[in-house]
């Protein structure tokens, strides 16, 4: 059982240092558009992580399924919410920086 | 038909999962809530493949744990943006062709690309996706066309 608890505090401690460099780089990055980025670690690998290491320490169990579900529906609305922030930022008239480049 | 049943069973399947409850009552509370929204979503129309994922394709795991790998890879590259903002930001917003001829094929590859960091869908027009794309690595990732590839070959087993 040690390997188990190996791993999932492995992935635990990774999971919330992913968590803080998502922050970090909220801090960093220059504008709103580059934030949205930052906000999607957090959002993906941060979660990711946290939630299979705490499947890890549950077991098989039906505890594993929820914290599954809690990771799936999380995967589903995230981007949603992320697609929903650029959209209306878009729509408000804040240009992204950079280049604007058509096909390829 | 073959659609309310397959919807009741998903839903019996998580409501099993969620309860763990084994005694007559519960059970029998439960059977009937199933009943239920199974009988308001056949009201609602919202019956059928786009509102079942269990019924979609066996190729959906396949192209998740696809996903997964690469939301990593994505992370580990804007990790090295927020070690150094300058030298890697590159900010782009590119226009990239959405070739699946389903709406929710193409909803499917905009969101992944939004699930991935680095990249995040701006607006889904027809056949276009455009795209804001943090660093050199993530644009050139959504260009090269693979994420699209796959859901095409997602949607191939689904008609």
């Amino acid at each position: 059982m040690i390997v188990v608890d190996v791993l999932s505090w492995f992935l635990l401690l990774g999971g919330g240092l992913v968590g803080i460099l998502g922050g970090v780089g909220l801090l960093r990055f220059p504008d709103f558009y580059s934030r949205l980025h930052a906000a999607g670690m957090t959002d993906t690998l941060c979660a990711l992580m946290i939630i299979a290491g705490l499947i890890l320490q549950a077991g098989l169990s039906l505890l594993s399924i929820k914290l599954a579900l809690i990771l799936l529906f999380l995967l589903f609305t995230s981007p949603t919410a992320s697609h929903a922030l650029a959209r209306a930022a878009l729509t408000d008239g804040l240009k992204p920086e950079g280049e604007q480049s058509s096909n390829n | 038909m073959r659609y309310v049943i397959s919807l009741a069973l998903v839903m019996a399947a998580l409501w099993l999962g969620l309860s763990g409850l084994f005694k007559p009552v519960i059970l029998a509370l439960g059977v009937a809530s199933v009943a239920l929204a199974a009988w308001l979503s056949w009201r609602m129309d919202v019956i059928g493949v786009e509102h079942n994922p269990g019924l979609f394709s066996w190729r959906l795991p396949v192209y998740w744990a696809w996903l997964v790998w690469q939301i990593v890879v994505a992370n580990l590259d804007v990790a090295r943006a927020v070690f150094n903002p300058r030298g890697h930001i590159h900010q782009r917003v590119l226009r990239v062709p959405a070739k699946q001829s389903r709406e929710l094929t193409r909803v499917t590859y905009a969101n992944s690309i939004t699930l991935t960091p680095g990249t995040v869908s701006l607006r889904l027009e027809g056949n276009e996706i455009v795209v804001h794309a943090l660093t050199r690595a993530g644009a050139e990732g959504v260009l090269s066309g693979e994420m699209g590839d796959r859901v095409c070959w997602l949607e191939d087993q689904s008609k």
